[in-house]
Parts: C-alpha cells; structure tokens; sequence
C-alpha cells in the first residue's frame, strides 16, 4: 500500500471540506473543526472506494489520529 | 443462495403518491448552515414530503391503485390478488391489505395479506406476487408497496430526521406466458435486527410510560424509544459490503453482464452510498436514476417512486432493469427484469 502522505493527498483532494495541508499524520481528525458522522461517512465512502477495505463504525471510533486510520487500512488491505 | 427465476410475470402499470407537503432540509433548523450543506450534499437529500397526521400508507397506496384501476380500466372483479408490503400500517390488526380489498371494491375472492419489509420491500414483495402468480390460477394482481416513515421520527433527531419522506406506491402485474422470466436473489441477515429499529410498542418491548421519554444523546440527537433509531454507519456499511456482491450473483445466475440493464433502480437511502455501490459495479451514472433528492429515503416506496417520477415514458417500451434494495432487517434483494414494459402514470400527489 502507498504510504501515509498519499493517502492524505487523496483525503484531501477528495473531500471538499478538508483543505491541502490540513491533515498531518498526527492529526486527530474527530476533533477537527465541522467534523461530523456525515464526514465520517464520507471517509468510509472513500477509503471503500480507493481501497477496497470496510471500515465499520467502532473502528472510526477507536481511531484517534490520521495515522491510526491509515494503519488499519494497511492492516486490513494485508 | 436466495436465487431464484419466476417465469409468465409482466410487470403492466405503476403509479405512485406522496403527500403535497414539501419540507426542505435547508429549512431544518437542527443544522447550521454547513451541516445542511455537508448533510444534502452526501445523503442527495434535499426535500421530503411529509404525511399529515391524517395521511396513512394505506391512503396513498390506494390512490395509487385507483388509478391505475382506472387508466388501464381493469375490471376489478378480475384481481385475484392483493398484497401490501409496509411496515406502517393502519392497525395492529387486521392485516391493512384486508381492509383495501374492500375499499378498492374487489371481489371476496382476492388473495390478501401484508408483507412488513421496509428498504427491501419492492424486490420481496415482487418476488412473492410473482410466485404467487406464475402458475396461472391468479392472472392479475396488485402490489401496493410504501411508508409513512415521517409517524416514527423524532423532530430533534438530526441522523433519522432529515432523511425520510413518505409515499404509497402500486404496481399492476398480470399473467402471461410470453413474459421473460424475472430473476431474483433474495437475502437475510437478522444479527442486524438493531441497526434500524423502533424498539418499543410491540410485543418483545411494550409500550410503558418510559417508552415515550425523550433520550437526549447530546449530540442533536433526542429521541425516545417510539422512535425510529438508526445506526447510520453500520447500515452504510452493510449496504457496500453486501449490496454490489448480491448483484454480481443475480448477473452470473442468469449468465448476464452489467451492461446488459438499461437501467439500475437502487433503494434511494443516500446518495453517497448509492454512488459508491455504483462504483464498485461499474455503472455509468445515466444509468442510475435517483429520486432521493426531491423525496428523501421513502422506504419499500422509493424504486417504484423513482420508476415514476425519473424514468416516466422510458419504460414504456422494451427495457432491461435491475433492481436492488437494501436496509432495515437486515434485508437485501435484485432483481432482474428483461424487456419490462410498463406504463407508469403521472406522480399523484394528495393533502
């Protein structure tokens, strides 16, 4: 799987609401200024689509950080 | 594998109603501005008709049936059958299809019972019509498939609230040996019971006092236990996991291609959703119409609505479509129905 910083240009790139340069690795994405389970939604969306891997809602959950979220991708893309 | 061919099936007229009262999520004041961006954005969902208090399923259903009674000038003593497929219905009991039987003026002699399905009610209820119907002994039916979904929302409920609209819907469908079989892939998985449901007022859950106290979750989300929950990311979930993989059955059972429909009618719940589905088959956009922008989710209703209000004169002559619906159950169903010629009548829309 492409690395931890591709992934974010596509989060990015993707969605509207997250702007260039908005996400670092680091990031706790739920507590990110209009984040909401409509945004979460729409990350699960994505990461379906590029992916081909389901994230469910307790994963979303336990996932703090960008870092986190990609690290489960990886695991289950495995 | 809930595989299945019903042959001698034509699907003749459809018509759908929904209720002349528009609410528009830009009106819903539980979001702010942003929210209701993000929110008509990602689900489509715009608009919503909305039942008064008044208006049932039944209602709708039956002005729908009338006039396609009247359009095609059926005899209706010539309706063998008669199935509702709703999980709103007049009363506890008796089964509300019993009761349009009469108020549609059909014989004593009509087949009637209720199906309670939601999302993936029209697939199912098509399927049982049909078995129903293949042998000959019944040669014309009705299938009155929809929701009044706005009686179990809580206003304060910002994740169920701004997502469903209400409509009743009819479909015409006779007997006839020239008809090319109608293929089915039907499915169930009830470890889901709780990701869409109203867990109080019937039997496992009776209603009490309690049951009626609003929840306040804290998260624009206040509801009590009459209300209808919904567990938004886990319904999503199941509905990409699930949904493109039963398509693919339905496609390699009757040695088909993606390419081979006209068009995809999927249950109208969100348009994200919806999108993605698409995607991981492989369909051009033209080729899935969505109603969902102008109505919201309308349940069982939502792909005869959308036949009605999106595809209109297209099915009037030879089309191939494939249907897929859903939800709540969990419950999901295709469809594949070769050379439909339908008629579909104009929306009806009632106070």
């Amino acid at each position: 799987m492409e690395d931890i910083f591709e992934f974010i240009k596509k989060i990015e790139f993707e969605i509207d609401e997250i702007d260039e340069g908005m996400l670092q690795p680091e990031t706790n994405y739920r507590e990110m200024e209009g984040w909401s389970s409509m945004l979460g939604l729409i990350f699960i969306a994505l990461i379906d689509t590029e992916y081909d891997v389901t994230i469910n809602g307790e994963e979303l959950i336990n996932c703090a950080t960008i870092q986190d979220l990609y690290d489960v991708v990886k695991a289950k893309k495995q | 594998m809930g595989l299945t061919t019903i042959p001698n099936i034509s699907i003749k007229a459809i018509a759908a109603c929904v209720p002349k009262k528009e609410e528009s999520n830009f009106d819903y004041s539980l979001l702010t501005e942003s929210e209701q961006k993000l929110l008509v954005k990602t689900t489509g969902i715009e608009k919503r008709r909305v039942a008064s208090e008044s208006l049932c399923t039944s209602d709708m259903c039956f002005e729908s049936a009338e006039k396609i009674i009247e359009e095609l000038n059926i005899n209706r003593a010539e309706i063998d059958v008669l199935i509702l497929v709703s999980q709103t219905i007049d009363y506890f009991l008796p089964a509300t299809s019993i009761i349009l039987q009469d108020r549609l003026k059909l014989s004593k002699n009509t087949v009637a019972f209720d199906i309670v399905l939601g999302c993936s009610g029209y697939v199912y209820g098509l399927s049982v019509i049909s078995s129903l119907m293949s042998s000959g002994n019944f040669k014309k039916g009705l299938l009155l498939v929809g929701d009044k979904s706005t009686f179990s929302l809580s206003k304060e409920d910002k994740s169920t609230y701004p997502l469903f609209g209400d409509a009743g819907t009819a479909t015409y469908l006779e007997y006839d040996p020239e008809a090319i079989p109608i293929d089915f892939n039907l499915q169930s998985d009830g470890s889901g019971y709780d990701a869409i449901i109203i867990p109080d007022g019937a039997t496992r859950s009776p209603w009490t006092p309690e049951s009626d106290e609003m929840i306040d979750l804290g998260v624009g989300i206040k509801r009590s236990k009459r209300n209808l929950w919904l567990d938004g990311i886990e319904v999503f979930n199941f509905s990409l996991r699930e949904a493109p993989p039963n398509v693919k059955e339905l496609l390699s059972y009757n040695n088909t291609d993606i390419e081979d429909y006209d068009y995809y009618l999927f249950h109208q719940a969100n348009k994200l959703m919806n999108e993605s589905i698409r995607k991981k088959l492989k369909i051009t956009p033209e080729k899935v119409p969505y109603s969902l922008q102008n109505f919201g989710n309308t349940s069982s209703g939502s792909i005869p609505l959308t036949m009605v209000t999106e595809l209109g004169d297209k099915l009037g002559k030879p089309t191939n479509l494939l249907l897929s619906a859903f939800g709540v159950g969990l419950s999901w169903a295709s469809a594949a129905i070769k050379n439909a010629e339908i008629k579909c009548l104009p929306l009806i829309e009632v106070d």
